[in-house]
């Protein structure tokens, strides 16, 4: 599929950068003129993303999260969100909703929110290497 | 995000402002968890009126502000979502645990 526009993000494994990172998103995004609503789902799943990566991938060390965002042919975003974390040993259950490693201020409604809000979701993930999740939406637009 | 508590009597009424993600979330359980154990409401109040942004942080927040209370004997009151959040909330059964109500369309 040929990539009409790319943008690469590195930062720090710090909460704050949740807000920054899909708020860079939603403005690159913004170029292909989506609907509100088609906006907002980008940034809520980016910040669901992004926020696995820092909560759970970096729980032990900080380290870099680097999102790489492109737009392909038909209007065709790809973002995907890596880190060189802790890594998932069981996907499957990771992606249950409720299921949570993160205690009682965690809902477990992150990849259940991502997949509701994109229409595509892919996880790769090895114990110690670290996590890439990729998250495709075709913007229609107005 | 910012966030206004305001004490009547037995209520604690939190108006939220702003985005809702975990950063966020961290810092506003500290404030309202405060003033809920300074208080010990028999109601607390969240009111989304002002939040324009929410991932699964915010359904995290009112899931342990939901046993805090009831810990300490008091209700939860979830209000002024917008259509979105309400049906998120739903779907994580959060209206079995409180009161949520929509915010009023005009």
């Amino acid at each position: 599929m040929k990539t009409e526009n790319e943008m690469r993000l590195e930062f720090r494994s710090k909460s704050v950068n949740e807000s920054f990172s899909r708020t860079a998103v939603a403005a690159f995004v913004a170029l292909l003129d989506p609907t509100v609503e088609e906006l907002s789902d980008v940034k809520t799943a980016v910040s669901e993303a992004v926020t696995n990566a820092i909560v759970h991938g970096y729980r032990d060390a900080p380290g870099t999260v680097v999102l790489a965002a492109a737009v392909l042919s038909g209007g065709r975003v790809r973002i995907r969100v890596r880190d060189k974390g802790i890594g998932i040993a069981d996907i499957a259950q990771a992606r249950q909703p409720l299921f949570t490693t993160g205690g009682g201020e965690r809902a477990g409604l992150g990849f259940a929110v991502m997949e509701s809000c994109m229409d595509r979701v892919r996880v790769r993930s090895a114990p110690g290497k670290g996590t890439t999740v990729t998250l495709e939406k075709v913007i229609g637009g107005k | 995000m910012s966030a206004k508590i305001e004490y009547r009597k037995k209520e604690i009424c939190v108006l939220l402002d702003g985005e809702i993600d975990h950063h966020a979330a961290s810092l506003l359980r500290v404030s309202i968890d405060d003033a809920v154990l300074h208080k010990r409401p028999s109601l607390l109040i969240l009111d989304f009126g002002a939040v324009t942004f929410m991932d699964s942080s915010g359904i995290g927040l009112v899931m342990g502000r939901y046993k805090l209370l009831r810990s300490v004997g008091g209700r939860l009151r979830v209000q002024n979502l917008s259509p979105a959040a309400y049906k998120v909330m739903r779907l994580a059964g959060l209206d079995k645990l409180g009161e949520l109500r929509q915010k009023e369309v005009v």
